[in-house]
């Protein structure tokens, strides 16, 4: 369980995160929303101690970020930024082999190169598996950038737009495959989407932001209607119930 | 890639036997430790020269700059003025170079600790504002450098004044062996450290979620480039763009991203650079051109490419 007690955050003045306190469950997907500069990705970056916290505490299972041995958090836990940093000249392989850093610290083992060659069958990455990321399409880019935290094999992995540049189907397929890692491996997925549809056909759990405040919580077949519409994002769709599923109309 | 290494070594071997055996005139027993103790010197600049080139590249993420250009060698012959002026008045014979080396190496740690440590937060990524501040910070180094020499005693002036310049044929041979212990075991820990800076190189967001934060590896590095830094300055004096020329150098004869292959690989092309192009020169040009020259021409004109290309990353 991820537990984010009071957890304020404030760049040059500007107050960013107001007072979070939530829980994350173990085991599924859950889906952060929200309009553009809610903070969505700062409380990843937090949650990842990608940035230093201001004030508030956050525990995953037992470990306090901040305090914890930062080998033993990266062995817990994993994310894939926004903005992913560059590194043009490295291949997908050597890319998707730093994954198993936080075991090896360099000296891979046989087992490490399964879990790279699992990883990059995984993502469809075989035929790109020797070039440099700077001879990749945007998706694959991308594409291997999640296949380096799939190596990583953290019980908690935090994706932070995960889909964008994706095609219809690689995108439906890494829904899939996080759905099914929670399935088979009990992982915790946090992930931040735009499509609201998305998070509604594939998350358990929603967790709805605006200006830095947690507005809702909760499942998607309870919460998402045209009140959380209004009140997140302030417009007015449409939504109606397909197979199940409640989808907004665009 | 192996392969390509040993090659290296092997060129590298060709040197050496060139420079030690190619026209000796007076008797062996002379030549050989006298040629012996230069061409130690010259592969220990070499190695530490690449090696902190490599470890600034890899902790400012980027292909241009180096501890030269970013003005290290103009801070540590400040730094020198400094000392033997400051040691120079307390002691009657002047102090030995042992002593001015160590306390000037020291100082030089604090100082790039404190001016790099904090300027590489506020610029990183940012190439343009680090070549400007690298230009400035040269300039300002220099001219205090000289400012202070006009205040030293004229006898203790000859050190500082010696030392301001890229030589090669009047080494620094009192401060062979504790350059070398020093930088030993300095190379060591940059090796040690290797697959660390690996996960440093892919980006500080990417190396925190490794487990490997960046703020104490950046710092660690820094003391070990301001270490490289002086031994280098203090045996041949500052040498703009040769950290530069071999790093392009070595990207394209081994091209990985792993410490592992680029610390040896720059380390022996700096070597080759260093003693075949002095060999050349003495035995061959007869000194008509210093080496120095040639490797600044050709360095410089790689900085400028890479520059104008635009492929600092
Ligand atoms: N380095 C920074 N300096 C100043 N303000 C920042 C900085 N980083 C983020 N912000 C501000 O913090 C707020 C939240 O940013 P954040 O990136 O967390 O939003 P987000 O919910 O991820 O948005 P998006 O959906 O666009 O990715 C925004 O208003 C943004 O302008
Ligand atoms: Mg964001």
């Amino acid at each position: 369980m991820i537990s984010i007690q009071g957890v304020s955050h404030a760049i040059g003045g500007k107050r960013i995160l107001n007072d979070v306190t939530t829980q994350i469950a173990q085991g599924g997907i859950t889906a952060l929303i929200g309009p553009n500069g809610a903070g969505k990705s700062t409380l990843l970056s937090l949650i990842a101690r990608l940035e230093p916290l201001q004030t508030g505490r956050i525990l995953v299972d037992a470990l306090e970020i901040g305090a914890c041995s930062d080998q033993v958090l990266a062995q817990h836990l994993s994310i894939l930024p926004q903005m992913a940093d560059h590194t043009p000249r490295l291949t997908v392989k050597e890319l998707v082999g730093f994954g198993r850093y936080p075991y090896n610290r360099g000296r891979p083992t046989a087992q490490d190169d399964a879990k790279v060659a699992q990883a990059l069958d995984m993502f469809g990455l075989n035929l790109f598996a020797g070039r440099t990321l700077d001879t990749l399409s945007g998706g694959q880019k991308q594409r291997a950038h999640i296949a380096m935290i799939f190596a990583q094999d953290t019980d908690y992995v935090l994706l932070d737009e995960p889909l964008n540049n994706l095609d219809i189907a690689a995108g439906r397929s890494l829904m899939k495959t996080l759905q099914s890692m929670c399935a088979d491996h009990r992982k915790t997925i946090v992930i931040v989407l735009h499509d609201i549809n998305v998070a509604s056909r594939y998350a358990d759990h929603i967790i709805a932001m605006r200006d830095g405040s947690v507005i809702k919580q909760g499942r998607p077949a309870e919460i998402v209607d045209s009140s959380l519409l209004q009140d997140v994002f302030e417009t007015d769709a449409p939504v109606v119930k397909v197979e199940g599923t409640n989808l907004v109309l665009m | 890639m192996n392969r390509r290494l040993w090659g290296l070594f092997a060129l590298l071997l060709l040197s050496c036997a060139f420079y030690m055996l190619w026209g000796v005139r007076a008797p062996w027993s002379f030549v050989l430790p006298f040629r012996g103790v230069k061409l130690g010197a010259l592969i220990l600049v070499g190695c530490t020269v690449s090696t902190a080139s490599l470890l600034f590249q890899t902790i400012t993420q980027n292909r241009i700059l180096t501890p030269s250009i970013m003005g290290f060698d103009a801070l540590y012959l400040l730094l020198l003025s400094g000392a033997v002026f400051w040691l120079g008045g307390m002691t009657v014979a002047g102090a030995r170079p042992q002593i001015v080396f160590l306390v000037t190496a020291s100082a030089l740690i604090i100082a790039s600790l404190l001016l790099f440590g904090t300027l590489m937060r506020s610029v990183r990524g940012d190439l343009l504002r680090m070549v400007l501040t690298g230009i400035i910070f040269g300039a300002l180094f220099r001219s205090l450098t000289s400012f202070l020499e006009r205040m030293i005693d004229p006898n203790e002036f000859a050190v500082v004044q010696a030392a301001s310049f890229a030589r090669f044929t009047q080494i620094e041979t009192d401060l062979l062996a504790l350059s070398a212990c020093i930088s030993g075991i300095t190379l060591l820990r940059c090796w040690a450290i290797r697959h660390r800076l690996d996960v440093l190189a892919l980006g500080r967001d990417t190396a925190t979620s490794l487990g490997e934060p960046p703020r104490r590896l950046e710092l660690e590095g820094l003391i070990l480039i301001a270490i490289l830094v002086s031994v280098s300055t203090a045996l041949v004096g500052p040498l703009a763009f040769l950290g530069l020329l071999v790093l392009s150098l070595a990207r394209l004869v081994t091209p990985s991203e792993k410490h592992a292959i680029l610390i040896p690989s720059a380390g022996l092309i700096a070597a080759i650079t260093l003693v075949g192009g002095q060999a050349v020169m003495e035995h061959v040009m007869a000194l008509s051109t210093p080496l120095v020259v040639v490797i600044d021409l050709l360095g410089g004109a790689v900085f400028l490419a890479l520059l104008l290309k635009g492929s600092g990353r």
